[in-house]
């Protein structure tokens, strides 16, 4: 145990957990966690809710900080919640413009907006919105300001199951033309498969089994592969005996 | 086999059909209204000519009947044609208008006394922990204070001049400005300011993006109640040795036992009163226009 606070950066990019200790009133929520998140990797966290998930996020976000153990993150990081979080009083263009600066401002808004297939709603209140049109806002409001890390925390949970194909699409659209690394956390099975590079499994604080996904987009929708990382996940979810 | 099933299952809804009562159903068909809109919209404004006047209007009415036919005196309560020839003599006499000047002043003084001190407290009480600490309790205090109560008070420590009536209303008008506005800063979604945080924006960004606007609808409570109290505040202040203004007006009509005066001093209070709640609504209607309001049908 050095005593020695270990703030200098050990390595450019990407997510760096080390024996990450978090508790809440005594109860042990994160135990001793380690996570490597490459540059440009999206990690899928899967696991029940109540697991931890959300706490590591947030620890990664910066709005929590770790009882024990180091973090290492970007500086520029952008975080789409669960629920769209939009300011009912601006409307959409200046909802994405919310952190950003400079006489471009509105120019990046505009595109951002355009890459999540918005534009024109520019001038749109939040309430005219549907929940998938929202959670796009949010999405660009994430992406506009080029973030090196996206956190997103169960995104499309609260969207129907069309929309969320869909959304799914889009993500995997972005990621062609933002290089940002990305964690994303659900606790839906297929999503985990449709999306993720690396699936991680959460179980009572820590990090369990990892698994590699290296399909092609139709295969992550329907072949063998497919079908034995989702036998797999379920294991070890403790679902197996149910399929 | 499926032949025999298809043949049979028709049959038995028409014999429902016959046998037992019909069932209750629902039928939803576009309105006719934007068909025949001039008459539709003419219809309606005839069946409520009057809007949210209706119920005014016609006790206005009935008491001018009342009146007319004897039943009311009019040292109890003169007609509502007779306050309004009052208040056209007492206009033209010079003696209506200096008044209503003075007391609309006393008004915008001690409104702007006390809404000035209710913001900034306001303010610093929502953002800081010491302003809470500095200004909650007081103000909790004071709220639990009647207006009316504490102007023996006043009079004592301040006279009876100018200088009471304003700290009057600007007390009644300070309070709940604080109150409101306190409480709005406060309610303001905690987790909208964790996300406009993370998304890299300054302290005066939140600010004036996330909490300013997100009290805005507290404020414009704060600021209905504070008009009230003002008004409220205003009458009673200017019972006290009041040489000039409304309050004197009816004082000195009391004292004559000038009903109609006393009327023309109240109907000008209340009208008072609605033009601020008037501006009130204006200003909700501008300033939250991206909140979809509930509009009975």
């Amino acid at each position: 145990m050095s005593i020695a606070v270990d703030t200098a950066p050990r390595q450019q990019t990407g997510v760096l957990v080390e024996q990450v200790v978090r508790k809440f009133d005594g109860r042990v929520v994160l135990d001793h966690l380690d996570l490597v998140i490459g540059d440009e990797e999206l990690v899928v966290l899967l696991g029940p809710s109540g697991c931890g998930k959300s706490t590591l996020l947030r620890l990664l976000a910066g709005l929590d900080t770790p009882d024990g153990g180091r973090i290492e993150v970007p500086a520029k990081r952008a975080i789409v919640f669960q629920a769209d979080r939009l300011l009912p009083w601006q409307r959409v263009l200046r909802n994405v413009t919310l952190g950003l600066r400079g006489p471009d401002a509105d120019q990046r808004a505009r595109k951002a907006l355009s890459e999540v297939n918005l534009a024109g709603r520019e001038k749109a209140w939040p309430k005219q919105l549907s929940g998938g049109e929202a959670q796009r806002v949010a999405l660009a409001r994430a992406l506009v300001s080029e973030p090196e890390l996206i956190l997103l925390d169960e995104p499309f949970a609260s969207l129907d199951a069309i929309t969320r194909v869909r959304m799914h699409d889009l993500v995997r659209e972005l990621r062609r033309k933002h290089h940002a690394s990305m964690l994303l956390v659900t606790h839906d099975v297929d999503e985990a498969i449709a999306l993720a590079d690396r699936i991680v499994v959460m179980s009572s604080g820590r990090i369990g089994n990892a698994h590699r996904v290296e399909l092609a987009p139709a295969d992550r929708e329907a072949s063998v592969a497919r079908e034995e990382i989702r036998a797999a996940l379920l294991a070890d979810l403790g679902l197996a005996s149910q399929h | 086999m499926t032949d025999l099933i298809v043949a049979t299952t028709p049959a038995p809804p028409t014999d429902l059909l016959r046998t037992a009562p019909a069932r209750p159903r629902d039928v939803f068909l576009p309105s006719d209204i934007r068909r025949q809109s001039v008459f539709g919209t003419l219809r309606r404004r005839l069946r409520w000519p009057l809007g949210i006047y209706t119920t005014p209007v016609v006790v206005l009415v009935v008491w001018e009947l009342l009146t007319q036919v004897g039943v009311l005196k009019p040292t109890d309560a003169p007609a509502p044609t007779d306050i309004v020839s009052t208040a056209v003599t007492l206009w033209n006499d010079g003696i209506l208008g200096p008044d209503l000047v003075i007391s609309v002043q006393r008004a915008a003084v001690g409104l702007a006394l006390g809404l000035s001190v209710g913001v900034v407290t306001g303010v610093l009480g929502g953002f800081l922990r010491s302003g809470e600490y500095l200004f909650n309790g007081v103000a909790q205090i004071l709220n639990t204070i009647p207006l009316l109560a504490v102007l023996p008070l006043f009079v004592v420590w301040f006279g009876i001049d100018e200088l009471t009536k304003i700290l009057l209303i600007a007390f009644g008008a300070g309070v709940p400005m604080y109150l409101n506005l306190f409480a709005a800063i406060r309610g303001v979604d905690q987790r909208l300011i964790e996300m406009a945080r993370t998304t890299g924006a300054g302290s005066w960004r939140v600010v004036t993006r996330v909490l300013l606007p997100g009290a805005l609808p507290g404020f414009l409570v704060g600021l209905r109640f504070s008009l009230a109290y003002s008004i409220l505040g205003l009458v009673a202040a200017e019972t006290v040795n009041a040489d000039e203004g409304l309050g004197f007006l009816i004082t000195q009509a009391q004292t004559y036992l000038q009903t109609n005066k006393v009327f023309v001093g109240l109907v000008i209070y209340s009208i008072l009163g609605l033009v601020a709640d008037q501006f009130v609504r204006i200003l909700e209607r501008v300033l939250l226009r991206w909140r979809p309001s509930f509009e009975a049908a």
